[in-house]
């Protein structure tokens, strides 16, 4: 320390200190005299006041919940709905004998055991006054019941609230998705102000991505009520804003029409609109009646959803990851034409299998006999697996993955879905950091035809083909068009382009995906249309390895090794307004099982305008039940939820 | 190089618990407002035994650190003071990346399985690392010294109000600004920086959107509802009038313990955490309010005390700084559940339920032990200018 610090200083420094500390006493014993002050006047002055408004806290400031924002489709049509409710609820601080409360309800309108369980486990959850729904979705009958009885149930009482229903709950499970009670995680991550009132949130889907935009805001209102929880006098009211309407890009028709398709069948559809992002279509089988959850699953059903091997809780769409097979061969051929591996000239021979130069395996074709002399074109149109593995070998994994980011393959593709999957577009270090594993180059030759380490999700199939037909424009994928009125798009200048090396590559690819539908050798002509030009790629991933020389044999394979059919697509090849990937699990060949599914999807969307029309109406016919509600629509309401009701238990 | 700060006299004549590091006076006032806690906390929580014993846990551990802290001589916690101050800075860089990483608020991290508050650490370490530099200078120490110091806890700051956690930033920059204070800023800046606060508070008044510059949305709305609390009744308005519903209904003497119905019917928010104190003025009363307050009265001058006769510039501004900053938890505290400021959500030292405060706050007095109970015997707390040259 310094040495120049002298006697004198020092004990000016001393004193300093010391005042200092005065100091400080002096304004610890003024700010403890503000705080004494400040409650000297609310114990003892103003004592009188706050002990009424403790001792007959009648004053209570109740929560209005907003309306959540409903969801349509681009043609009006509604798939989350809120629909009124009569409930059964009772104020736990008013009763006595729950039980015995509840037993003698029981007698004059069924409770379930499940009723009861849900019952108390929301008490726990509540503050003591708050009223908690022992039954929800009352009848008719059941009301009158309780009406003719009530004045022996004190603390009991009806009440409407709004509840959540989803009319094609089936079909839009994964998309829409669903709310369900908020539980504790949540509740640490919520401004819990902005919930008071609010018993459910988001979980899934696009319930639960556009959560904050959907929910809206509480309002408040301060009521005096009197001993039995009866509100005799609002004092204020400030209202709450309701959530905001979202309209989507999305099709309800679209959508019914891939999931009947799809059949028996588990797998994927997904529709993009080239010109737009949207996402038209995204259907994921099997699908589940999503309306289950809104109340609590029970145990039983939800065990079901759980077990069941199809996996129908899981959306495939965004979350699923499949080896796609060719499907990725034109993105691969784009690849070697813009990084300059392969030009239109270049041809291979195809002797129906393929060699690492020095290297024993042999790596086989799909057709046994060969190609022969492939160039890209026909590459594509027949799909040869050796003109494909050694572009691949040429190219190098880690040029490959580096250009197939650019189509987002690997990559999340920025739905507005939550937990969208980013698959995997494998690399060298990829797999060192995934396995710990060196990268050898029988990898590379497998991931050449789609196989491998390589998984897409099928949007990311349906996005990529999508900026092959945009030219390149990166359009992020929406399934939203409108939040309360407000476009969501990005103007044209704002759309990302991938930077092209040549526009005549891009032509190049197009031309190979055309002949794939077009050609009389291509994969998938049995699905040429009349009315418009179709591009195309289909795909065929084995789901099992296949040892050297062991035949895949479909009829000795039990059906959850048969290989998965895959197909890419969009219409019409010249102007492209709709993209395609349809991945049909166990589905054997593209071109047979999965080709026809996207020309249906394309038909509905390019030719079948009048389909539109008749939305159109139907959706007006909604909106105008909606604004006069007759009493038999309410009735039938409450019908659906009582029926909906019998499954209904906390999860 | 003075020997006698790394290996002090040997003092078997000294009392057991000096030996022991350990100042009776602070000792007996912490375990009393512990104990005092407990109670006020088995009320406030409906009689939830599990929650006390927890509590009780929370607070043996605090003593165990309180007393390992006052081993260590204050010339260890010197070498200590920028290690801490640069653990807490790296820590909180930690937080903030992975609250980005978690999309949400974050304030703490997980080590060796252990939910920890790097803000916590930083509370310690601000003050350490001040009182350090300013002691290291010549004094009387500069103006530009102490705009270093200033700088020194605006860093932590910073990084604090990102997370976003208003009142730990500002009760980091401030416990900087104490042990500015006490080596001897000088009374116009003082003025001048209290100028800046009240003009500052002045404009937001005027237009409230001055605070979106800095505050996150649901902070601007604390704020803003403390001017006007039936503007949010819902939200933090909804607990400042509850709690001053508590309060005013108390009384003089209190409804009883066990027997306060505002909080036993659920009216509280965080009753046991943040607003205990509307829990102990309703059941105790006025009465009660001042003899609570005057337990931590008495451990602030304690504290102070310690200050003034301490042997060393970095002891004697460290042992003010923790002391006023245990007193700042107190007033904004009280201050806020009795309305006269905004609800930042800092809990009543000691008596509040949560393991992270007790701790911080016995380490501070564990500090304070050290302090008073390692000086140089030989000159029996009046120091010589000896203690300065190293």
């Amino acid at each position: 320390m310094a040495l120049t610090t002298t006697k004198q200083q020092y004990a000016i420094m001393q004193r300093l200190f010391l005042r200092r500390i005065i100091a400080t006493i002096i304004f610890v014993l003024l700010s403890l005299g503000a705080v004494l002050t400040r409650l000297y006047w609310l114990q003892v002055t103003d004592h009188a006041h706050y002990q009424t408004l403790s001792t007959d806290n009648r004053i209570r400031l109740l929560p209005l919940p907003p309306e959540r924002g409903e969801i349509r489709d681009r043609n009006g049509i509604l798939l989350a709905r809120n629909i009124p409710s009569n409930d059964l609820f009772i104020f736990p601080d008013k009763v006595k004998d729950l039980d015995e409360t509840i037993a003698q309800l029981a007698q004059i309108i069924p409770i379930s055991e499940d009723d009861r369980k849900r019952f108390f486990k929301l008490k726990r959850r509540q503050r003591r006054f708050e009223r908690v729904a022992i039954r929800t979705g009352l009848n008719e009958r059941e009301m009158a019941a309780f009406a003719v009885e009530r004045h022996r149930f004190q603390g009991v009482d009806m009440g409407i609230t709004l509840r959540r229903y989803y009319p094609d709950g089936e079909l839009t499970a994964h998309v829409v998705g669903y709310i369900g009670r908020i539980n504790e995680r949540e509740l640490e991550t919520i401004d819990q102000a902005d919930y008071s009132g609010t018993s459910h949130i988001g979980k899934t889907g696009l319930e639960r991505y556009y959560e904050e935009q959907l929910h809206g805001e509480v309002g408040v209102q301060k009521v005096e009520m009197d001993a039995t929880s009866h509100i005799m006098r609002v004092i204020e009211t400030q209202p709450s804003i309701n959530g905001k309407d979202i309209r989507l890009h999305f099709d309800i028709e679209l959508q019914r029409i891939a999931m009947e398709e799809l059949g028996e069948h588990s797998g994927a559809v997904v529709a993009i609109d080239v010109k737009s992002g949207g996402v038209l279509a995204l259907a994921s089988k099997p699908g589940f009646d999503a309306n289950l959850f809104v109340d609590g699953i029970s145990f039983s059903n939800y065990g079901a959803l759980r077990e069941n091997p199809e996996t129908p809780l899981v959306n495939r769409t965004v979350h699923g990851r499949y080896p796609p097979g060719s499907t990725i061969k034109p993105f691969y051929a784009l690849a070697g034409l813009e990084l300059g591996t392969v030009t239109a000239n270049h041809s291979v021979w195809c002797p129906g299998h393929y060699k690492i130069k020095g290297a024993g395996r042999t790596f086989r074709d799909w057709k046994k006999s060969g190609h022969g002399t492939t160039n890209i074109f026909k590459a594509i149109e027949q799909s040869c697996d050796v003109y494909f593995y050694n572009l691949a070998y040429n190219m190098g994994i880690d040029r490959l993955h580096d250009f197939m980011s650019l189509f987002r393959f690997g990559e999340q593709t920025g739905v507005d879905m939550p937990h969208e999957t980013s698959a995997v577009m494998p690399s060298v270090a990829w797999k060192k950091k995934r396995y710990n594993k060196v990268w050898v180059p029988g990898d590379t030759v497998n991931a050449g035809i789609g196989q491998g380490f390589v998984l897409v999700s099928p949007l990311q199939l349906a996005y990529a083909t999508a900026v092959i037909a945009g030219d390149g424009k990166l359009i992020p994928p929406r399934l939203a068009s409108h939040i309360d009125g407000i476009s969501t798009g990005l103007a044209d200048s704002e759309v990302p382009r991938i930077k092209k090396q040549s526009p005549l590559h891009w032509q190049q690819v197009i031309q190979g995906m055309s002949q794939v539908v077009e050609a009389p050798r291509g994969t998938a002509k049995r699905i040429r249309s009349k009315e418009y030009r179709i591009a195309g790629k289909t795909g065929t991933a084995q789901v099992i390895s296949m040892k050297q020389n062991e035949d895949y044999d479909e009829k000795r394979l039990a059906k959850e090794k048969h290989d998965h059919a895959l197909f890419v697509a969009f219409a019409p090849t010249d102007n492209p307004r709709i993209a395609v990937s349809v991945i049909v699990e166990h589905g054997g060949h593209g071109g047979s099982t999965a080709a026809p599914i996207a020309r249906r999807i394309m038909d509905a969307y390019l030719l079948e305008e009048s389909i539109e029309t008749e939305q159109q109406a139907t959706a007006e016919e909604q909106e105008n039940l909606q604004e006069a509600p007759s009493e038999e629509t309410e009735s039938e309401a409450g019908a659906e939820t009582g029926a909906e009701r019998e499954a209904t238990a906390e999860t | 190089m003075n020997i006698s700060i790394l290996s002090p006299p040997k003092r078997e004549n000294a009392p057991l618990l000096a030996r022991l590091h350990i100042d009776l006076p602070l000792l007996t006032g912490v375990l009393l407002l512990c104990a005092f806690g407990l109670a006020m906390l088995y009320s406030a929580s409906g009689s939830d035994m599990a929650m006390v014993k927890r509590q009780l846990l929370n607070i043996a551990m605090a003593l165990v650190i309180m007393i390992a802290i006052a081993q260590l001589p204050p010339a260890v916690l010197k070498l200590l003071s920028p290690w801490f101050y640069l653990a807490g800075i790296l820590l909180l860089v930690a937080v903030l990346v992975m609250g980005d990483m978690g999309k949400g608020a974050q304030r703490w991290l997980i080590i060796a399985g252990f939910r920890f508050q790097p803000s916590e650490l930083v509370k310690i370490a601000v003050p350490m690392l001040c009182a350090l530099y300013l002691a290291s200078r010549p004094q009387p120490v500069r103006s530009w010294h102490l705009l270093i110091a200033l700088f020194l806890s605006l860093i932590p700051a910073a990084l604090i109000i990102k997370q976003p956690d208003l009142g730990t930033a500002i009760l980091v920059t401030a416990a900087g600004l104490f042990t500015l204070f006490f080596a001897g800023l000088s009374w116009r800046l003082i003025i001048f920086i209290v100028t800046i606060a009240v003009a500052g508070i002045s404009a937001i008044l005027y237009n409230p959107d001055y605070l979106d510059l800095f505050l996150h949305e649901y902070q601007k709305r604390r704020v803003l509802t403390l001017f006007d609390p039936q503007n949010d009744p819902l939200g933090a308005g909804y607990h400042i009038i509850q709690s001053t519903i508590a309060i005013g209904s108390g009384g003089i003497f209190g409804k009883g313990w066990l027997n306060g119905t505002q909080s036993h019917l659920d009216f509280l928010p965080e009753q046991h955490t943040d607003f205990i104190f509307a829990v102990i003025a309703e059941e105790l009363g006025f009465a009660g309010i001042i003899v609570m307050l005057l337990l931590y009265l008495f451990l602030i001058l304690r504290g102070l005390y310690i200050a003034a006769v301490a042997d060393s510039v970095y002891g004697r501004l460290l042992a003010g700084t923790m002391t006023l900053v245990f007193f700042i938890y107190l007033l904004v505290n009280t201050g806020m559940v009795s309305g006269i400021l905004p609800v930042v959500g800092v809990p009543l030292p000691l008596v509040s339920y949560g393991g992270t405060s007790i701790i911080t706050i016995m380490v501070g007095f564990g500090i304070l032990m050290s302090i008073h109970t390692h000086r140089d015997y030989r000159e029996s707390g009046r120091c010589e200018i000896t203690s300065y040259i190293d």
